[in-house]
């Protein structure tokens, strides 16, 4: 029999060994994956984690990646310390993609000094309104706001291709489902750094990434706005006691993930593609949960545990074109670093003991709310 | 059957548990014979909980033996009990309350009886011992007596030689409470032994015919209930009358008109098990002690949630004020502000975060203040942390390091930190939900020391306590909340352990009358 | 006409019916495993590789099952043994199991194969319209078999009792003598196998192809019929038909050439289930019927 007992007390050090010890160890499981696939464990490993760093450009890119990334996984990092989960980031980030995109197509001309920051704007009102929805119905009805927040994905991918299928679409465009490009002033230009230049496909994107990503560690640790969630999500009837609202709570950080998803679709498309289509993202609302626990729920760890998460996602690319290994391979990479994560977190909550002896006794209780 | 009255059903000997250093049943001789009713009669936390989990196998003894007809056993597990004979009844029930009556019943049967043959069984032994049931009526559906019966009946069908019932009728109501007595006295009849927990003074009177009396995990006596005085239990159950010279000093602003005032105040039950609070009253005055005395599950919980604020949407009715206006419709922060401070029972996630750090528990209860969250909301840690440092030094907080987490606080520093914080900003009215409770005897007498020298400033304090004795010390007034109403308070000088145990054991009822 | 709009409807409420059954009995006993979407796509692919492999749909199909009970398993090893928290761990087996299944899949893109052929049964297939509930194929008339003997086994047997049990209250259970952990993993198990029919049901049905993340959303779905059934099996069937038929809306509408654009359409099952969660959201979570113990964790008592 296996058996978890409850520690009283966990280090500091041990939770910074629980993110290391879990990439290390997916790391080691992808690579018997890829020797079950019959693959070269080793070279396949090499193309995933090395070959993505070796050139100057490939870790432009990785920033890139990393960017949507760093932004929706801040912004998951509140919801999931409220213990609210919300799911459905990718429909926030597309909802957010259209607001701005909406700005970048029909602002009159004598506008455009204001383009971007309006853009901004437009992204983030589209995405928090589509986060709204779970939190109103939470709020109001004690609705589910994982389901509910999925569904809104769906229906948010319906929505893009309805628009550039339709009403968006640009009548030059010979059939293809595209809106027209955004104006020049809607487009964020590449990224020029001090002694290396351009840096692959980097933008300047980054810079407002780094920026949510601070903004948001001061929020949660220096604000007490911050404290709230984090009292909220961690002792609910604390919260109450010290007369903090919990609907007021589940309402903010839903808004703020969601406003930070359309953010991250805002950015994308400018940066990126510079106007839209059907597909906007590539799981990107999904990949930041993963994210937002490898950080292990701190907005400042974020910007490390996307770069290490973006690194799988190009190493996936490198590792198709070189060795032909298929990119979903990313995927099952990401599913095992979750799993990786939730045991380690068992590990430093928990005493692992294996007995097998039956032990009779003392009754206590182990239930713990979700 | 005819029980050999001469060997006793279940004898203890020398029997003695232990939790660390804490010695919850010392040295305990007990002896229960069939065809008898036999009560265990004691204060909270006295071992009558310890020592019938120690019979049913839930525990095992330190020291000591039990004997079962005479001969020695050792009980390992509640199943093992079941397989002797013993059966228990919890204060809290173990039902489902999706699962009907008969489902309930299978569960605890061997497999292969049928639903059909289990509801008939029902049907005859709830018919036989007067408890009406239905077996097809759900769990959740019924009244808790009716789930007691349940509870019972799961119990009868095993055929026990020894039933437990642990403060069986705590969540009765009178009427329930004396169709149960008829279901003892047949069991008795029938030859089973039973015993019966309880610290309310007229059942045992009633139903009983023996009572061991235990008190602080020593065993007092075993007398004949039927002939000692109800008044003569309450003395055994509480103990020797109080040296007068330890109490607080009297109430220095004498005429002062009461700071706080709770008027009629009723908030129904949120649960099976929460307790409904009827017409509750209370004032209290500048520099005064008020202590509010009962057995936990009286609606002690309840009344907290009330005053502090956390429960201002369930309040139906009454008026609740400070100085004359009215606090009722205001949250626990701004009450707070209005200098109404509240340390409530729970440490551990309720009035502190354990997984948080000692700044950010000081933090939990002053984001008000101007020092240490700026207009702009922005949280100043130096101003928190030395809040936090200002509390541990004011209060003999002892921690490992500068500002650790919570959680790795011993209960009785923590608490010290808890009343501390809520005490560091001078407040005018406190109250204090067990103050000592689980708590090492110098860092009690801390407290309490530090509880007395606020009342020089002109704070109002409210106690709400199990312990008597500390009750008996520091209060100036002390009331009763028995079954979630409040008794008229009573000068303390006049209390004696024994009139107030009197009343919190239901039998003197200056606490209102009970419905019959 | 008719019949043709009714056997789409139904063929689409297979796959929920099927997958949500099996998560009503995990639910049931405690557990929600949100991996469902990923689970089916397991079953998915194995249904189809399986299938393309041996050339016979029905070991297609016990492939798809074994796929759906496996990644179950993992489910249950990481909630059950190692306590962790469960909406976490059910988003992780989605991730997982979809990308595992498109890696599984890749080579088998392009593919074709023979699904399951439809049962004709005599006279009553000769019906108009209600003809077509017999010209279906095996697993469907399976998958109200299975709906059956779930609804059979939950509430008229011990096995079932115990089920509820551990769901209701497992402390109480505990202490009773029945392991909690056990009789849960059994159910994850049976969730799981069940998804991975429902995923089977996908590419052995529905279109004979495999698709990287065929299931678009099914499985989300699925979850939320759970919640429409309020925990009874008989009631999922009508919740799945009438997901049924709100899906096949967009089919209806093209073919009577109304104005709306089909992307509208093809939210009405997403919005659908949204409302269907607003409406069983009012009242308390045990008026709805969801187990009490819904997502909690247990650790036995040492």
């Amino acid at each position: 029999m296996m058996r978890l007992t409850p520690r009283p007390y966990v280090s500091p050090h041990q939770l910074l060994l629980v993110p290391v010890l879990s990439v290390l160890l997916s790391i080691i499981l992808g690579g018997l994956i890829f020797a079950a696939l019959g693959y070269n464990a080793l070279d396949a490993l090499y193309q995933f984690f090395v070959a993505p760093l070796s050139r100057p450009d490939q870790i432009g890119n990785l920033f890139v990646k990393a960017c949507p990334l760093i932004i929706i996984g801040t912004g998951l990092v509140f919801c999931y310390r409220a213990n609210i989960w919300n799911i459905g980031a990718e429909g926030q980030l597309i909802f957010g993609a259209l607001g701005a995109g909406w700005v970048a197509l029909y602002l009159p001309e004598s506008w455009h000094f204001m383009m971007l920051p309006l853009m901004i704007l437009g992204g983030m009102i589209a995405g928090a309104s589509l986060a709204a929805v779970p939190a109103f119905l939470k709020t109001r009805f004690q609705t589910n706001e994982i389901l509910v927040s999925l569904m809104l994905t769906y229906v948010a991918g319906l929505v893009i291709d309805w628009l550039v299928r339709g009403p968006w679409r640009d009548p030059m465009s010979f059939g293809f489902p595209l809106t027209p490009y955004y104006p020049d002033a809607a487009l964020i230009g590449k990224l020029s750094l001090p002694v290396v230049g351009k840096l692959g496909q980097l933008h300047w994107g980054i810079l407002i990434a780094l920026c949510v990503s601070g903004l948001g560690w001061f929020i949660l640790s220096r604000t007490l706005a911050g404290f709230k969630v984090r009292v909220a999500g961690d002792a609910p009837r604390a919260a109450r006691f010290a007369g903090f609202s919990p609907n007021i709570v589940t309402f903010s950080v839903l808004l703020v993930s969601g406003a930070l998803a359309g953010l991250a679709g805002m950015v994308e498309v400018s940066a990126n593609m510079g106007q839209l289509q059907p597909q906007i993202s590539f799981g990107y609302g999904f990949t930041a949960i993963i994210v937002a626990f490898l950080a292990r729920l701190n907005p400042a760890a974020v910007i490390l545990a996307a770069l290490i998460v973006a690194l799988s996602e190009l190493g996936g690319d490198s590792a198709q074109i070189a060795m032909g290994i298929p990119k979903v391979v990313t995927g099952v990479f990401k599913g095992i670093l979750l799993f990786m994560l939730l045991a380690g977190e068992t590990i430093t909550r928990y005493e692992l003991s294996f007995d097998l002896r039956m032990t009779g006794g003392k009754m206590s209780r182990g239930d713990a709310d979700v | 059957m005819s029980p050999d009255r001469e060997i006793p059903l279940l004898t203890g000997r020398h029997i003695s548990k232990r939790f660390g250093t804490f010695t919850a049943n010392d040295d305990i001789n007990f002896d229960i014979h069939a065809g008898e009713i036999h009560a265990l009669l004691g204060e909270n936390g006295a071992g009558k909980s310890t020592f019938v989990k120690l019979v049913y196998g839930l525990l095992s003894p330190d020291e000591g033996q039990f004997l079962w007809h005479g001969a020695p056993v050792e009980i390992r597990s509640p199943q093992a009990a079941r397989d002797m004979g013993i059966g228990m009844v919890f204060q809290h029930f173990s039902l489902f309350d999706v699962l009907s009556v008969a489902e309930n019943i299978q569960l605890a049967l061997p497999a292969g009886i049928s639903l059909s043959e289990v509801k008939e069984r029902v049907i005859t032994v709830s018919a036989e011992y007067g408890m009406t049931l239905s077996p097809d009526a759900r769990v959740g559906d019924l009244s808790v007596g009716e789930q007691q019966r349940v509870e019972i009946l799961r119990c009868l069908l095993q055929n026990p030689s020894l039933l437990i019932l642990d403060e069986p009728t705590s969540v009765l109501t009178p009427q329930e409470a004396d169709q149960l007595f008829a279901v003892l006295r047949r069991l008795r009849d029938d030859g089973c032994a039973i015993l019966f927990i309880s610290h309310k003074l007229d059942e045992i009177k009633a139903l009983t015919s023996k009572a061991t009396i235990l008190r602080a995990g020593k065993k007092v006596t075993t007398c004949d209930s039927a002939s000692t005085s109800a008044k003569e239990l309450a003395e055994l159950m509480v103990g020797a009358a109080l040296d007068n010279s330890m109490r607080t000093p009297p109430v220095l602003h004498k005429g002062a008109d009461s700071l706080f005032c709770v008027a009629q105040v009723s908030r129904p039950a949120a649960t099976a098990f929460a307790t409904a609070l009827q017409d509750i009253s209370l004032s209290v005055m500048s520099g005064e002690i008020l202590g509010i005395a009962g057995i936990a599950g009286n609606g002690q919980t309840e009344l907290m949630e009330v005053l502090s604020g956390e429960a201002i949407g369930d309040v139906t009715a009454g008026k609740i004020e400070l100085d004359g206006v009215s606090v009722a419709g205001l949250g626990p922060d701004m009450r707070r502000q209005k200098g109404m401070r509240c340390v409530p029972e729970e440490r551990n996630g309720h009035g502190a975060i354990i997984n948080m750090s000692l700044s950010e528990n000081a933090l939990l209860t002053a984001s008000h203040e101007p020092d240490n969250v700026s207009a702009s909301g922005l949280v100043s840690w130096v101003k928190c942390h030395a809040l936090s440092r200002k509390i541990i030094g004011s209060y003999d907080v002892r921690t490992p390091h500068h500002d650790p987490l919570a959680g790795s606080l011993s209960g009785g520093n923590l608490q010290k930190f808890m009343i501390g914080r809520e005490m560091m900003s001078r407040p005018r009215l406190l109250i204090v939900a067990q103050p000592t409770w689980g708590v090492d005897i110098g860092a009690a007498q801390a407290i309490r020391a530090a509880m007395r020298r606020l009342l020089e400033d002109g704070t109002a304090i409210i106690i709400i306590s199990q312990d008597l004795e500390e009750l008996l010390v520091m209060s100036h007034r002390i009331c009763v909340l028995n079954q979630g109403q409040l008794s008229e308070p009573l000068p303390a000088q006049d209390v004696t352990a024994e009139s107030i145990g009197l009343m919190m054991g239901g039998i003197t009822n200056s606490v209102s009358e009970r419905a019959v | 006409m008719y019949d043709e709009l009714l056997l789409t409807v139904l063929l689409t409420s297979v796959p929920l019916i099927l997958a949500a059954t099996g998560e009503l009995v995990v639910e049931r006993s405690g557990v929600l495993n949100l991996g469902v979407e990923g689970m089916m796509l397991m079953g998915a692919v194995a249904g189809f590789g399986v299938t393309s492999l041996s050339g016979s749909p029905y070991i297609g199909m016990l492939g798809g099952a074994t796929a759906g009970a496996l990644t179950a398993a993992l489910f249950g090893f990481f909630v059950l043994g190692l306590a962790t928290n469960q909406v976490a761990t059910g988003l992780a087996l989605t991730i997982f199991g979809t990308g595992l299944s498109g890696l599984i899949g890749a080579p088998l893109v392009g593919q074709a194969i023979d699904g399951l052929p439809v049962f004709i049964v005599p006279l009553l297939s000769d019906i108009p319209v209600l003809g077509v509930l017999f010209r279906l194929d095996l697993l469907a008339y399976l998958s109200i078999g299975l709906v059956a003997g779930t609804s059979f086994v939950l509430f008229r047997t011990r096995a079932g009792l115990v089920i509820r049990a551990v769901g209701d209250n497992a402390t109480s259970a505990h202490a009773l003598g029945y392991s909690v952990l056990k009789v849960r993993f059994y159910t994850v198990m049976f969730g799981g196998m069940m998804a991975g029919l429902s995923g089977a049901y996908l590419p052995l049905v529905l279109t004979p192809h495999w698709a990287e993340g065929m299931t678009a959303g099914r499985g989300w779905i699925a979850l939320a019929l759970v919640v429409f059934a309020s925990w009874q099996p008989w009631r999922v069937v009508g919740g799945a038909v009438l997901f049924g038929g709100v899906t096949i809306m967009q089919l209806a509408g093209q073919a009577r050439g109304w104005s709306v654009s089909p992307q509208f359409l093809s939210m009405l099952p997403y919005l659908a289930t949204i409302i269907v969660l607003v409406a069983m959201s009012r009242g308390g979570r045990a008026e709805r019927g969801a187990p009490a113990q819904l997502g909690r964790i247990f650790l036995p008592p040492r």
